[in-house]
């Protein structure tokens, strides 16, 4: 038997202690009609060996390829140490620390990560983390409307991801708040100014801030930061953290800096894995923790001075307030997160600088090949971290189907979520990507470009 | 000490950074100025580090977990080595499906399996979590009355030995929270059920077996009460180990379902997460189901979005949940089959009631004497505690130096002093008997010496923890000084 461990007479003593003879007799409290018939829809079982040939069978039909997308996850170096450590089982099959005492480990990482979270983000506090960005977005949007006396409209960027705005509008929307999208500027891809002025007169509770937006493009999140606190609303930065070691954290925008920055912690040493799991961070300013949702780790001593650790402010969590809680919310992504602290400890603030440095260097080279194609150019004038927009005289998708073709994922179509911008590809480079991948790239769409009839270029 | 404290300047791990890149073209204003505080150490630092810390933990493949209502069971090692397959872990979640198909399969086959085994017509894997899911499945009941124009209901009703995440839950999706009381048997008091439905009730979120480690044997009434008032009936997942293979939460009228994949189907805690809740729901709620969703067209498999799904409630992450959790169950699902599914719910539940009859033989007072374990059962330390001083949590404390992980303690709140205790499926009769041996040393203890007992733990790496000071002289963070 797969997992159970019991012998022929193990059984036998034990259906004795129990005063049975079958264990069906066990289930004598449940109603006979309830009884379920052979699950025929299942197959039956397989050995280790079996499902090891299936998968790695399959695993190989899959294919590699060379990827050029982005758009919310990011392919970096992950460091072998990373996994190696963290699927350690000590921290693969150990549960949430309730138990102080015998979590000590899994403590001490959360701590040591909310520590680096902080200073990323430039924020005073962070939790020990949240599903993914798009769910730890709503959760602050949850929080600045809990914040706020009476206002319950919140301002999203169009420029914002796709599926943080739907996630965001399926969370909330039962409590009747209402979400406002501010365009943005059709040439430089920079959310509008003056459009976040007139939503913010007429009340809110927050304004969400992307930095940098979904098409890569860098906000003036100073005077952004500095619009909506003059306004008393309150600021959510959504932020990559691999790009925080170049550019201004949250905690520094504007006058006062954010008040809450959250995002996914992906880029931090979590492979693609086709979308998760992931996790999502959340910090926020000193005067704002008791409205913070998800699990928090404290240091404190135990019963001899001792320093160790604990899960504390547990008050706000629904095992103690139940419906009064700050969310509902229960798992954190532990094992990720626990990656995650390994993974910035190996890079270390020099490595991550680095990361960032060249991944932004990558773009900056493959816009300059690009430029010199024909039918195929950069859509905004303004700067950009390691994503950018390229427009393309014939359809994305036929672009996309001939790179396909040649092993290489061109980028992602932004047609159906963006039509203004024509045949949109949102295009991504970190630091794996090298020079002979960069042409590669370059040349297989110049070849799929040559020859096309050139439509007039949308600018 | 922390990771913090070990660094040098000048120090790092060089094969783990690129070469200084080309001078960058971001404008200062837009840069950080001050330092980024990160630990400045080596490569081996770290894998020494993290190690040593690992070793400062419980977990299931050092210890046992009779854990209460959390299915702390083995985790195969061959989910986790063949869900890190380079063709799963390196695909990103846009590319193209075609890329993605055998992937894109398993999760189609786990859907189906998901179905089969809870009998619910239709499943989304979406969500991310078991309280994700209870979002989702409340936020389904309320898109269905909404879509009927049966707007008047504004009531969620959850009996009082409910998960903290049902309430919760309720309130995030715009519901009041109306709470019954249960019985002196276990079960759902069913008088005060039917005096509190009404047109205000929008459904009632139920876990069976309860919380109390019972069955609630009226389920058909409870259903009809529920039913006949024009509510749904939310079927919570987190005891579905107790009768998975056995008792279909569909079969049993259930409307909507959340499971969660880290109990039953034995992808790990990880210390707190990731884990999955995927939904299922009959037909009635099928399209109110959250995407995406795994559809087999013609011969290819895709994912279905808000396009195909108009009535959706929605997304509720950036791309698909946790795939990652769900190819670990899935290999498990595979493992298993339908014959392995079906032992599980046998032999959780002889486990549970194996120990519960040897504990009660070694003087234990049960919450429920009179009633069957499902996979779990409360004992009740009220007697003792009067009798000695000793609590639950003082109990639970000393079973961590005996190398027991606690059982969940003073969790279902209505019986005082408790020990919700969950052997699963995986633990052999011996491990059993010596922890049912280490609850009769307690015990025995706390009679001769309390003290030993009211100051544990004493062999782990810290003693009691000072919890008031945590949370009143908050420090969340490492500070460089």
């Amino acid at each position: 038997m797969p997992f159970i461990p019991h012998t022929d007479d193990d059984v036998r003593e034990m259906l004795a202690e129990c005063g049975v003879e079958r264990i069906n007799e066990l289930f004598d409290e449940i109603p006979d009609s309830l009884i379920s018939k052979s699950l025929s829809a299942i197959p039956r079982g397989l050995s280790e060996m079996e499902v090891s040939r299936l998968m790695h069978d399959a695993s190989r039909r899959e294919g590699v390829f060379l990827n050029f997308i982005g758009a919310g996850a990011y392919e970096h170096h992950i460091p072998a140490a990373v996994w190696q450590v963290a699927t350690r089982g000590e921290f693969y099959s150990a549960y949430t620390p309730y138990q102080a005492e015998a979590s000590q480990g899994t403590l001490q990482v959360l701590y040591e990560y909310q520590s680096m979270m902080c200073s990323l983000t430039g924020m005073d506090v962070a939790n020990a983390s949240l599903y993914d960005g798009a769910s730890a977005l709503a959760e602050a949007v949850l929080m600045s409307v809990r914040l706020h006396k009476s206002a319950r409209r919140v301002l999203l960027p169009t420029a914002l991801h796709p599926a943080y705005r739907a996630t965001v509008r399926t969370i909330v929307s039962n409590q009747g708040i209402e979400i406002v999208e501010v365009p943005y500027c059709r040439d430089s891809g920079r959310t509008l100014l003056d459009s976040v002025k007139t939503e913010l007169s007429t009340g809110a509770a927050a304004l969400v801030i992307a930095q940098p937006n979904f098409f890569g493009v860098l906000e003036d999140v100073d005077a952004l930061t500095e619009l909506a606190h003059g306004a008393g609303v309150t600021v959510i930065g959504c932020v990559n953290p691999v790009t925080l070691a170049l550019l201004k954290p949250p905690g520094q925008w504007g006058e006062q800096g954010a008040d809450i920055a959250v995002g996914d912690g992906q880029p931090l040493g979590i492979p693609l894995s086709s979308g998760g799991p992931y996790f999502g961070f959340l910090a926020c300013r000193q005067n704002l923790v008791r409205q913070m949702p998800g699990r928090v780790v404290g240091r404190t001593v135990d019963l001899e001075g001792k320093p160790g650790f604990t899960l504390t402010l547990q008050a706000r969590e629904q095992h103690i307030r139940r419906s009064k809680a700050t969310s509902n919310i229960c798992t954190n992504q532990g094992l990720a997160v626990t990656a995650a602290a390994i993974h910035l400890s190996l890079l270390g603030a020099e490595g991550l600088r680095r990361v960032a440095a060249q991944s932004h260097a990558n773009m900056k080279r493959l816009l300059g090949i690009i430029s010199g194609i024909e039918g195929a150019s950069q859509r905004f004038d303004s700067a950009y971290f390691h994503e950018a927009v390229v427009v393309l005289s014939v359809p994305a998708q036929t672009v996309c189907r001939s790179l396909l073709e040649e092993g290489v994922i061109a980028g992602y179509q932004l047609g159906a979520q963006y039509p203004e911008l024509g045949e949109a590809l949102l295009i991504c480079t970190t630091e794996t990507r090298t020079e002979t991948d960069l042409q590669l790239y370059a040349a297989a769409m110049a070849r799929c470009l040559e020859g096309a009839p050139q439509k007039t270029k949308v600018t | 000490m922390l990771i913090f404290d070990q660094s040098r300047t000048g120090r790092r791990a060089q094969a783990q950074s690129p070469k200084r890149a080309a001078q960058i073209d971001i404008a200062r204003n837009l840069l950080r100025e001050d330092d980024l505080l990160l630990p400045a150490v080596s490569e081996m630092d770290v894998v020494r580090h993290y190690t040593r810390l690992s070793q400062q933990n419980f977990s299931i493949d050092t210890h046992f977990y009779p854990l209460g209502s959390c299915t702390m069971k083995y985790n195969p090692r061959a989910c986790n080595a063949l869900a890190m397959l380079p063709g799963f872990v390196g695909r990103h979640p846009l590319a193209p499906a075609k890329t993605g198909q055998a992937f894109l399969s398993f999760m189609h086959e786990l859907q189906t399996m998901l179905c089969e085994v809870t009998g619910m017509k239709a499943v989304s894997l979406a969500p991310m979590a078991g309280a994700q899911g209870e979002f989702a499945g409340v936020a389904m009941i309320r898109a269905y009355h909404e879509s009927r124009g049966d707007s008047g209901r504004s009531e969620i009703i959850v009996p009082d030995a409910a998960h903290g995440t049902n309430p919760a839950t309720a309130t995030m999706c715009g519901y009041k929270v109306r709470e019954v009381p249960t019985d002196g048997d276990g079960n759902v008091d069913l008088a005060a059920l039917s005096a509190v439905v009404g047109p205000q009730t929008a459904g009632l979120m139920l876990t069976n077996p309860s919380t109390l480690g019972v069955f609630e044997r009226t389920i058909e009434q409870i259903r009809q009460v529920v039913h006949n008032a024009g509510g749904l009936l939310y079927y919570d997942g987190a005891n579905l180990n107790a009768i998975l293979g056995r008792v279909r939460p569909g079969d049993m009228g259930f409307d909507v379902i959340h499971m969660n994949l880290h109990k039953t189907f034995s992808t790990p805690h990880g210390g707190g997460g990731p884990g999955a809740g995927p939904v299922g729901v009959n037909e009635r709620l099928k399209p109110f189901l959250p995407v995406p969703i795994v559809e087999r067209v013609e011969d290819a498999y895709v994912m279905i979005d808000e396009v195909q799904r108009p009535q959706t409630i929605g997304r509720l992450s950036a791309f698909m949940g946790n795939p990652g959790v769900l190819l670990r169950a899935y290999v498990y699902a595979r493992m298993l089959g339908r014959e392995g599914m079906r032992r599980v719910a046998d032999f959780a539940t002889l486990n549970a009631n194996y120990l519960m009859a040897k504990l009660r033989r070694f003087g234990f007072e049960l919450a429920y004497p009179e009633r069957r374990a499902s996979h779990e059962f409360i004992v009740t330390l009220q007697a003792l505690k009067s009798e000695t001083g000793v609590t639950a949590m003082d109990f639970a404390k000393r079973l961590l130096d005996k190398g027991f992980h606690a059982p969940t303690t003073y969790f279902p709140l209505l019986v005082p002093e408790c020990l919700l205790i969950e052997p699963t499926e995986t633990e052999s009769k011996q491990t059993l008997d010596a922890f049912a041996a280490a609850m009769k040393e307690i015990l025995d203890e706390a009679r001769t010496q309390p003290e030993l007992v009211r100051q544990a733990p004493h062999a782990m790496p810290v003693r009691r923890l000072d919890d008031v000071r945590a949370a009143r002289q908050l420090d969340l963070r490492w500070m460089a000084t």
